[in-house]
């Protein structure tokens, strides 16, 4: 499965309505949609940059939103919200969880939650009837990887490297060893995300089993375009990940739109 | 003479185990960061009880940074608005200038246990900055410093410091381009190389354990104090909350000494330039603590204002929050404009050019202590010395 990132409302809004869509003409079955935070953490230059000028054009929470149910509707695709725990505590857990939900969204992936934290956002979340996604690192130690395991919902997200999001030249040289790690403490799907940017770095997650998270490089490639042409160019990025992680001879069918 | 001051933080208060101050505290942040945060903890738990440990700092405090710092009455000041008996704790006379030191010495003899070898810092004027980078050409280890580039424009005397001193200074471009963004971007380079460096955080904010080492590592501010006077009431500035922390601990468990924190009041409330977490903000996540925080309907964390750079951070350290809540310590803030008679006032009566950030301080007693010569004594802590601010002071004042 391949899980494409988008920022909502970015390069402007129907350009990222466009892209949802040029997603769902690629063949994948669910996107990601970073609603806009002042101080992403987590995020590498690109994912801070069209964070920030998505706010600087307005998109906070409710045109987020909007823009979300949009793209949702537009596509057919499945939503998987993406942002930090200080929106989702400004708002008030239950509301931004109900209110996500609303929106189209499935599932929350909140990379700075921790699971010390986590319990009110897990059951906000599951109250609305979404997905709370627990990241998962290189430095975490086995046990609590099981934990994680136990407490995720949806999927369990593998953070592929010890770092912030942002394309990389090549994978870690143990991300099958990650990969192998996570599968024996969790009945849950894998998906593997920072870092990967590439046709043939997807393929190699994928012939592990896992699914590729794919964000900066595409909001990279995305912004080097001028946005009319924003889903033309999402759709050649992404289906060109889809076919190298699902060659003809394996007889996989890339999911219809 | 310095073994009469206690130098362990023994009978301060500690978080709860999920590094909670009441409501405030803990550690919202990546997971790659978890593991080296619990560790850090646990490494921190056993030093506190380490005797040998506080005894290194201790010496190191005393010979090389220049403590105990003196307690010195401020007659004229006192008598220019016939208020309490005063009397400042001068932590501007540390080696660098400030409190900062007390902090990174701790910090840094920590690191150096757990076998790091690089330590990633933030700094907003460079006061924190410098204190690290002299600690590190000290103890022989790396040292990078992040700074927006709007401060980096701004203080470039501290950044030429800094670069005198060994370190490597990272100008950030992101955000505001300021402490809060170099915040960001350390907190970014830590979970990039976690397991071979250590990052100092420069004040009580952050994830656990932050809060507290800072504060504890602070807290001999207070011990001296109490060893030579027992006050009524203890006065600091608050940014994201170091010096006051430090000043307060001691005290916390007596109700009756006063506490007040001083907040930078920037252009005023109405105007929404300003700085005060605690006065106008309201529970919030940043940098890795749920705390008070300044932000919009949305969760944004606000762009704040304060003529010191050292105070300009839009939230504040949790036990803060906690003390707060509790009601046992009393917030307030004062104006720039306050702030910047404050600094003019001490130079004159006294001969001593404190931190803008201190100024804070002095103009809450100004106002406040105005008339009530009978309700002395009171300690306030001079955080830091105003070279820094000469310019920027001129400047204001337009003297050049």
């Amino acid at each position: 499965m391949l899980l494409p990132y988008f920022t909502a409302g970015w390069p402007d809004p129907e350009a990222f309505v466009a892209s949802v869509r040029g997603a769902a003409a690629s063949g994948c079955s669910a996107f990601e949609v970073g609603i806009p935070f002042s101080d992403p953490v987590a995020d590498g230059p690109i994912i801070q940059r069209t964070s920030s000028q998505a706010l600087q054009a307005g998109i906070h929470w409710p045109e987020a939103l909007r823009l979300t149910r949009q793209a949702v509707d537009g596509s057919g695709l499945a939503a998987i919200a993406m942002t930090y725990c200080n929106p989702l505590y400004a708002l008030g857990l239950e509301r931004a969880c109900a209110e996500l939900a609303a929106a189209g969204c499935r599932g929350l992936i909140v990379p700075d939650l921790t699971l010390e934290e986590g319990e009110p956002m897990e059951k906000a979340a599951a109250a609305a009837g979404l997905d709370l996604v627990y990241l998962v690192a290189p430095t975490t130690p086995d046990a609590r990887v099981s934990e994680i395991a136990r407490r995720s919902r949806g999927f369990v997200y593998l953070v592929s490297l010890r770092g912030v999001t942002g394309a990389r030249q090549e994978l870690p040289a143990d991300l099958v060893q990650q990969i192998q790690r996570v599968r024996e403490r969790a009945e849950l799907p894998i998906m593997v995300g920072f870092g990967i940017s590439t046709p043939d770095q997807a393929a190699a997650v994928a012939a592990q089993g896992a699914g590729v998270i794919v964000g900066s490089a595409l909001l990279r490639a995305i912004g080097e375009a001028p946005p009319e042409r924003a889903g033309e160019v999402t759709r050649e990025f992404l289906s060109q990940m889809v076919r190298a992680m699902h060659p003809p001879d394996e007889g996989v069918v890339p999911a219809a739109s | 003479m310095l073994t009469d001051v206690p130098a362990a933080p023994a009978p301060l208060e500690e978080p709860d185990a999920r590094g909670r101050f009441g409501d405030y505290g803990g550690r919202f942040v990546p997971e790659t960061l978890v593991l080296a945060l619990q560790q850090l903890a646990e490494h921190y738990r056993e030093l506190r009880q380490d005797q040998g440990f506080w005894r290194e700092l201790a010496e190191l405090m005393r010979s090389y940074s220049g403590r105990p710092t003196p307690l010195y009455r401020a007659r004229r000041l006192q008598a220019l608005v016939d208020g309490p008996e005063l009397w400042l704790k001068r932590e501007d006379l540390n080696h660098t200038g400030s409190h900062k030191i007390n902090n990174c010495l701790g910090q840094a003899l920590l690191a150096r246990r757990l076998g790091k070898s690089t330590i990633l810092a933030e700094t907003g004027a460079g006061q924190h900055g410098v204190a690290t980078a002299t600690v590190c050409a000290l103890l022989d280890m790396q040292c990078r410093v992040y700074m927006g580039a709007e401060d980096v424009r701004r203080q470039a005397l501290n950044v030429s410091r800094m670069r005198l001193l060994g370190a490597e200074v990272i100008s950030v471009e992101s955000g505001s381009r300021t402490l809060k963004d170099a915040t960001n971007e350390a907190l970014r380079a830590w979970v990039g190389q976690v397991d071979e460096a250590h990052y100092i955080l420069g004040s009580v904010v952050g994830p656990h354990p932050y809060p507290w080492m800072v504060r504890d590592f602070q807290a001999v501010i207070g011990h001296e104090i109490a060893a030579e006077l027992w006050p009524k009431k203890v006065i600091a500035c608050v940014g994201g909350g170091s010096n006051a922390a430090g000043a307060f601990a001691r005290f916390v468990p007596h109700s009756e000494v006063g506490l007040v924190g001083v907040e930078a009041g920037g252009h005023g409330f109405t105007t929404g330039e300003h700085c005060a977490s605690l006065g106008r903000g309201k529970p919030g996540v940043l940098h890795g603590a749920l705390t008070y925080l300044l932000q919009d309907e949305f969760g944004q964390v606000s762009q704040t204002h304060s003529i010191s750079a050292g105070l300009d951070y839009p939230g504040v350290g949790p036990e803060h929050s906690a003390w707060a809540t509790s009601g046992r310590v009393e917030y307030h803030s004062v104006t720039d404009e306050e702030a910047l008679n404050a600094f003019e006032n001490l130079c004159r009566l006294e001969g001593i050019v404190p931190a803008l950030e201190s100024a804070h301080a002095l103009a809450w007693y100004l106002r406040e202590g105005k008339g009530r010569a009978d309700e002395g004594p009171w300690v306030l802590c001079l955080s830091g010395r105003g070279d820094k601010d000469v310019q920027e002071v001129l400047r204001l004042r337009g003297l050049v």
